[in-house]
């Protein structure tokens, strides 16, 4: 590692993504400033209001709270990007996180309810993260199949699912899981279930700092080298790689590609419905049946900004994190809406797939033909019809 | 209900399906033209991904254009009664100045989202599924930003087309009537829509244009070889389908309603690609597709407007909403997987093209 940084690999696979980072909030503070008369209070093109905007996002993160809360949004973010990461190394395409995760936060509501009363902690929290996870599981097993038997295309059929388990999910909030007697359709809380999990970080936690972090934080940081030695150090991980990087050579080599397909998407959806678990326990507790998430895109641009490498996902992972975090804070103290991170997240993935540093580099050393680099390794081929 | 023999209803099971027969045909004329409207911005979308696709570029971007597309729409409509103010519609579709010029503002940013597309997939060669995915989440982003600033104010839109008008013996003469009804009272996008899988249909098979884009999604280097600049086509193909899928997020922000709403296109992009590939990357087939997934869609609005009775009536009491709502996404899975190894795509789809270089 040691000697990789010294010929300045690590350095350099580190170069693009801050660039693109710079790139997009460049770009953000240029879109701010463009429409800033419609925030309350500020006049037309007020440069100011980038500078306001991102140092209310800055504030927002830097402090005990925000450490904390960045680390909360990092959990599922870092768990969900695995997922979709592993699939990118298998060259597949697993936009079905947003369904996966839902499935996965209805399943521990589910052990929550039926048993949480009788069970106590111990029993319980373990059995709702794996039920949870198991149905993220099933979610993803359903398109991989599908791929496997039928070749339908993974995008199209992740994303129907997406819309089919959030109809799932309401159904399950307005019927079996609904709290009896409630005003509105709501589940139990699950704290009231001896289902939350405990704090790690606060007044209240092991450790005092910030507020509300949970155990969860634990999971997605023995999950960041576990995936890592499943990819890089296993037979499994091995097959992945390779039937990402070129099916028919996997194939003509004896692997079974078609198993190694189901399993991946079964994988990738068990790593969001554990994310939508360990949310549901750790941060939000109890459900509406019009709960809803952006784990699953922003799970996308975790992997790919990771480069589909479990270290780099969870750095990403705690980047956005750390975005998602300040979002609130920017959007109170200097009314810019908080979806101005969706925003970045896009124009920072597209400055890095089109390698803008490496362009201007190559530009400038007047190397022709060097336009687009090979992003194998971060990007395998999904091609092919959608 | 009366069109079937009251013994075959009380058959065991298959009086069910019997009665399930008896209530859509009673309920065709509803639901007809619900599939119809319903089937308009799916189909546009197909058309969309088959106009790119068929020259060898895969756009799951066009989920994007049209959101992007229904809220610049929008918006400028907004803008366009603040300048021109509010004037009487016109008596076929309901025409105002405003409305024309918000279609028009969402075609020319549907086309300039679609030229980032282009750019992406055929000049700087990045994975066209992770460029289209990137405009998605872009779109989701940027249109929810700006609404979400705009929408604490009482903006005035400029409200939406009207469908055409159907008269009332021509709609209600039983099935040809019916039909027609569906078919023609629709609103202008509507309207041009099913011209426009005609005309994409005849273009697409018998004109020079058409056996381009073919050649370029097949064999793009055979193509170059017979002189047809394959990178000029594809931008020029997927530009123009740029308008299209523009024009579903029209028909969502303009005809079928009359404001935007954050991620109003709810999938329906990614059903239209669904829709192409069921029919098999043709016109026709793709908006056959569309009609298909669109008439889940009329059946749970027609259960909700006027349940059934009866037998089935009990039966359907006890299916979830959500169910109804659920299932268009459903069939369209169902469909896509049926279809073994049946609908086959453009040989060079997906791969991006680069000329032999001259050295």
């Amino acid at each position: 590692m040691a000697r990789r940084f010294l010929d300045g690999k690590v350095l350099q696979s580190l170069a693009e993504p801050v660039a693109a980072i710079v790139f997009a909030l460049l770009a953000g503070g240029i879109g701010i400033a463009l429409f800033s008369a419609y925030v309350p209070g500020h006049s037309a093109f007020d440069v100011g209001l980038p500078i306001q905007a991102y140092q209310s996002l800055i504030g927002g993160f830097a402090s005990a709270n925000g450490i904390t809360s960045t680390l909360v949004y990092a959990t599922p973010l870092a768990l969900a990007g695995l997922g979709v990461a592993i699939g990118f190394r298998a060259g597949l395409f697993n936009i079905g996180g947003r369904g996966q995760f839902l499935i996965g936060a209805v399943g521990a509501m589910a052990v929550v309810t039926w048993i949480g009363r009788d069970a106590g902690p111990w029993i319980t929290i373990p059995l709702a993260l794996l039920v949870g996870a198991a149905l993220g599981g099933f979610a993803g097993f359903i398109p991989g199949l599908l791929k496997a038997t039928s070749g339908a295309h993974e995008v199209v059929t992740t994303i129907m699912l997406n819309y089919v388990f959030l109809f799932v999910m309401a159904w399950s909030v307005l019927g079996p899981l609904t709290l009896p007697g409630a005003p509105q359709p709501i589940t139990v809380d699950v704290s009231m279930r001896n289902g939350a999990l405990p704090i790690l970080l606060g007044p209240n936690g092991l450790i005092d700092f910030g507020r509300g972090g949970h155990v969860g934080l634990l999971i997605a940081l023995a999950a960041v080298p576990i995936m890592w030695f499943l990819l890089f150090r296993t037979t499994i991980g091995f097959e992945i790689r390779a039937a990402g990087a070129n099916p028919d050579a996997a194939r003509y080599g004896g692997m079974k590609t078609r198993r190694l397909i189901v399993l991946t998407m079964t994988l990738a959806g068990f790593m969001c419905g554990l994310a939508g678990a360990t949310t549901l326990l750790g941060v939000v507790h109890e459900m509406t049946p019009g709960y809803d998430t952006t784990i699953g895109f922003d799970a996308i641009t975790v992997a790919l900004l990771g480069r589909s490498n479990p270290i780099g996902v969870g750095l990403a992972a705690l980047l956005l994190g750390a975005m998602r975090a300040g979002s609130q804070a920017m959007q109170i103290q200097a009314g810019v809406p908080a979806e101005l991170v969706d925003a970045l997240q896009a124009i920072i993935l597209l400055f890095l797939v089109v390698n803008v540093l490496r362009r201007i580099m190559a530009s400038r050393r007047r190397r022709p033909g060097s336009a687009a680099p090979a992003q194998a390794a971060a990007m395998p081929a999904t091609g092919g019809a959608a | 209900m009366n069109a079937i023999p009251e013994a075959l209803n009380a058959l065991p099971v298959l009086g069910i399906v019997f009665q399930f027969l008896g209530y859509v045909v009673g309920n065709l004329s509803f639901m007809s033209q619900t599939t119809v409207a319903v089937a308009v911005p799916i189909a546009l979308a197909a058309l969309c991904g088959a106009v790119c696709e068929r020259s060898g570029v895969v756009n799951i971007g066009l989920e994007g254009i049209m959101l992007t597309a229904a809220f610049t729409g929008w918006m400028v409509g907004v803008a366009a009664v603040g300048i021109l103010g509010r004037s009487d519609p016109l008596p076929v579709f309901g025409i105002t100045p405003p409305l024309l010029i918000g279609v028009a503002a969402a075609i020319g940013i549907g086309m300039l989202v679609s030229l980032l597309h282009a750019w992406l997939s055929i000049s700087a060669r990045i994975d066209q599924i992770i460029g289209g995915t990137i405009i998605n989440i872009g779109a989701v982003g940027i249109t929810g930003y700006l609404y979400h600033l705009v929408a604490n104010q009482s903006l005035i839109g400029a409200g939406s087309f009207k469908p055409l008008s159907v008269p009332k013996e021509v709609a209600d003469f039983p099935l040809v009537g019916w039909l027609a009804n569906a078919v023609l009272s629709q609103g202008p996008i509507g309207i041009v829509t099913i011209i426009l899988v005609v005309f994409l249909q005849v273009m697409l098979f018998r004109s020079r244009w058409g056996l381009r884009t073919r050649a370029a999604g097949e064999h793009p280097r055979a193509a170059e070889t017979v002189g047809i600049d394959v990178i000029r086509l594809r931008y020029l193909n997927v530009v123009m389908a740029g308008a299209l899928a523009a024009l579903a997020g029209a028909w969502l922000s303009m005809e079928h309603g009359s404001k935007f709403d954050a991620n109003m296109t709810a999938g329906r992009g990614f059903i239209g690609l669904a829709a192409m590939i069921v029919g098999r990357w043709t016109p026709v087939g793709a908006f056959g597709a569309a009609l298909l997934f669109a008439s889940a869609t009329a059946l749970s609005a027609s259960l909700t407007i006027s349940p059934p009775t009866g037998d089935l009536g009990d039966l359907m009491a006890r299916v979830p909403g959500e169910f109804w709502e659920a299932l268009p996404y459903i069939i369209t899975i169902v469909v896509l997987a049926g279809l073994i190894g049946r609908s086959i795509a453009p040989a060079a789809d997906g791969q991006p093209y680069e000329r032999e270089s001259a050295t």
